[in-house]
Order: structure tokens, then C-alpha cells, then sequence
């Protein structure tokens, strides 16, 4: 335990980001960013399923055998995505439907698989729910931005709110005359604008 | 052997715990879900299929028991007088549920009109069962007296091009809905008497 919670908490948040730095979990990511709402939404619930999934391993890792260790990370796994799922539909039934099957999706998030396996089922509780949320934030921020990137290109305006508060709308960002720019918006051009960010981010030198 | 069954208690106990507070999670949300569902997806398709009604069905609304289970009807109020009843009804889709709401004239026994409300069926495909009115239309103003069925299975209703069992699926889910009807019909009447003023 030489790291702190502060270190375990902000890795995620730049050094180990997804899903730039580990290039995990894309398929939610090119799905459901073609606004920064919906890459909000899905980033939040992602870190709430991370963060409880990480907490529970933690705590039954001297309970759990090692030998169906992956079984009973799903099973904790998917009961948190269908608290998630429920809780979706009955206070943000529009997310729903916009994000759809994605949220039934996060069981097999390999981010969220992969913190239980590398680092929940070794470590203690505290550091398991700090590494959690903080790669449950960067994941949001990921999200959000490529989400927002996109949404401006495509659109030109950024429209949304997060869980019904936080109302935002900044219309016409690039001025009326601007010709909304489709390829963001579609899958392709989540690729590409993924890409063109994890070439910006390795551009700035980490220490 | 002692791993082996440490394996099974230690999955079981874990799989129980979650179907146990899975049972009451979904008990805590599913009256939500229920109303959400009905203000964003159920609500403007009925409303959509009624819109001439002088009382908003949504509003006028009541449950009725049909053997184990409740059903929501939804009263059309038309000239003053409450003779249009809408159901609920799914049938089995090409990729899931096909829920319906189907809007029936107790006056002459024929269908007033069909909407198609939650579904999973293919975009472009299976889906234009939702968004192509063409499709529904040919429901309206038919006798419910014979089922429904697609013209390749022998009946009069035009499968949408591209998605058979979707267009199965949505007669399938009318015929259950029709079903129900001439089951509850005296039911239903007694319900509705002076629900027009």
C-alpha cells in the first residue's frame, strides 16, 4: 500500500484514462458519444457499476475461489448494471431509450472486468472504491469530451442535460452560417476523432 | 472435493443475494418504469390513435382483471358517448417484445385504429411496423370477428416488405388483444356506461 488513495483515485483521471491510455471498452464509446448527453449518461452509470463492483470484489476476495473468480465477477457485475438499468428507467426513461442497449452492455465492459480482476481482487476496499471512481470519472470525462467533440461537429450545437439538471444549451457555437460536418456523428468518425485525441494526448510528453 | 463445493456455496450464496435484492429493486422501480413508460411511449401512441377523442384516454383510464393479471384500458370518448376502448398486447417479435396498443369500437366490433408502442425490431426493417402508417392503417375499420393474419399465411393484411415475422408478430399481438376483448366485453361495458359524460 506505498501508493496513496489520492495516486489510486487521479491515475484514472489521466495516466491510466480510458479508453485512451488503456484502449479498452470501445464499443460503448464509439456507440453512444454522438453527444456529449449520452456520453455523460453512459459514463456515469459505468462509474457507478465500476465503483460498487469494485467495492464488493474487494470485500469477498478472500471469499471468492480463484478457480470461478470470473463467474462470480459477473454475477456481482451484472446485478449492479440491472440496479443501474432500473434505476435508469424509472428516473431517466429518455436516456434509456437513447442509450438503449448499451447499459445492458456494461456486464461485459472489459474496463469494468478488468479493474475487478487486476486490481479489486488484490486489493483492499479503500483503494479498490478510489481506483474505481477514478477510473470511472476519466471514463465519463472521456465520454463527455469525445461526445461533445462530436456533437459540435455534427450539429453545431451542444444541447443536453445531465440526469434532467444541469440543463445546458449553447446553441450555434461556430455561428449560424456553419454546415453541420454528418461524419462526426456517424461511427467512422468516432474512430477517427478517437484517434486524433489519443494522438493529441501522447503528444504531451508524461513525466 | 472440499474446493469443489466451496466453489458451488460460495456461487449460489452469491447469485441468491443478487436475485434477492434484484427482486426488490425491481418491486421499487417497476411502478416508476410503469408511469414513465406511460407518459413517453404508451401515452402519445394512444393519444395519437384517439386524437379525436373529447377526453383524453391517458386520463381516462382504468384497470380491469383478466385472470391473474390487471389490464390498463383506455376509454375514446366520441359525440358524447364512450364506445372506444384501447388495449395493451405483445406478441414475440423478430428480436423481442412487440408491445401494441390496440384501439377497438365496441360499437361495431371492429378495430379503430393500432399503434405499435415498445419494440426492438430492426431499424429500416422490422421497425417501419412503428414508423410506417401505411401499416397499421390496414387494421383500421376491419371486424374483429376472424383473426388476423398476413396474406402469405392465408389472411388479408399486407406483410411489410423485409420483415415477416415483425408483421406476424404485430396480428399475433392484435388477435391477443381482440381475445381479451370478447372475453371482458360485458365487463368492460358496465365499466365505461356514462364514462362519456
Amino acid at each position: 500500500m506505498a501508493k496513496s488513495l489520492v495516486a489510486e483515485f487521479t491515475k484514472g483521471l489521466w495516466k491510466d484514462i480510458p479508453p485512451f491510455r488503456l484502449v479498452l471498452g470501445l464499443c460503448p464509446v464509439l456507440g453512444v458519444t454522438t453527444s456529449m448527453k449520452n456520453g455523460i449518461g453512459m459514463g456515469l452509470a459505468t462509474t457507478f457499476v465500476l465503483l460498487c463492483s469494485n467495492m464488493l470484489v474487494s470485500l469477498l476476495r478472500k471469499l471468492i475461489p480463484g478457480k470461478v473468480r470470473i463467474a462470480a465477477f459477473i454475477v456481482i457485475i451484472a446485478t449492479f448494471v440491472i440496479v443501474v438499468e432500473q434505476m435508469m428507467q424509472a428516473y431517466a426513461y429518455t436516456l434509456f431509450m437513447d442509450l438503449g442497449v448499451f447499459i445492458p452492455l456494461i456486464v461485459v465492459n472489459c474496463i469494468v472486468l478488468g479493474r475487478a480482476e487486476a486490481f479489486a481482487f488484490k486489493n483492499r476496499i479503500l483503494p479498490s472504491a478510489a481506483d474505481g471512481l477514478g477510473i470511472g470519472v476519466g471514463f465519463t470525462l472521456s465520454l463527455a469530451s469525445l461526445g461533445a467533440i462530436r456533437e459540435l461537429l455534427g450539429t453545431g450545437s451542444l444541447k443536453g442535460d445531465v440526469f434532467g439538471f444541469l440543463p445546458y444549451d449553447f446553441a450555434n457555437i461556430f455561428g449560424t452560417g456553419f454546415q453541420p460536418f454528418d461524419f462526426a456523428v456517424q461511427a467512422p468518425g468516432a474512430f477517427v476523432i478517437l484517434g486524433l485525441m489519443l494522438c493529441a494526448m501522447n503528444l504531451i510528453p508524461s513525466k | 472435493m472440499g474446493e469443489m463445493i466451496r466453489m458451488v456455496v460460495v456461487l449460489t450464496v452469491l447469485s441468491v443475494v443478487s436475485g434477492g435484492g434484484l427482486s426488490w429493486v425491481k418491486n421499487f422501480a417497476g411502478p416508476k418504469i410503469e408511469n414513465q413508460e406511460m407518459n413517453l411511449v404508451k401515452g402519445p401512441a394512444i393519444r395519437e390513435i384517439l386524437k379525436d377523442s373529447e377526453k383524453d384516454p391517458v386520463e381516462n383510464r382504468f384497470k380491469i382483471q383478466d385472470g391473474d393479471t390487471e389490464r390498463n384500458i383506455f376509454v375514446g370518448v366520441f359525440n358524447g358517448k364512450a364506445d372506444t376502448v384501447v388495449l395493451e398486447s405483445s406478441a414475440n417479435g423478430y428480436a423481442g417484445k412487440v408491445g401494441m396498443a390496440v384501439a377497438i369500437d365496441m360499437d361495431s366490433d371492429t378495430i379503430y385504429g393500432i399503434s405499435v408502442t415498445t419494440h426492438q425490431e430492426t431499424p429500416g426493417f422490422g421497425a417501419k411496423a412503428k414508423e410506417d402508417p401505411t401499416f397499421g392503417a390496414q387494421f383500421a375499420g376491419k371486424s374483429i370477428s376472424t383473426d388476423f393474419q398476413v396474406s402469405q399465411d392465408g389472411g388479408n393484411i399486407s406483410a411489410l416488405s423485409g420483415a415477416t415475422i415483425t408483421s406476424r408478430a404485430v396480428c399475433a399481438s392484435v388477435n391477443s388483444a381482440t381475445a381479451a376483448y370478447k372475453e371482458l366485453k360485458p365487463q368492460l361495458a358496465e365499466h365505461i356506461k356514462g364514462m362519456g359524460n
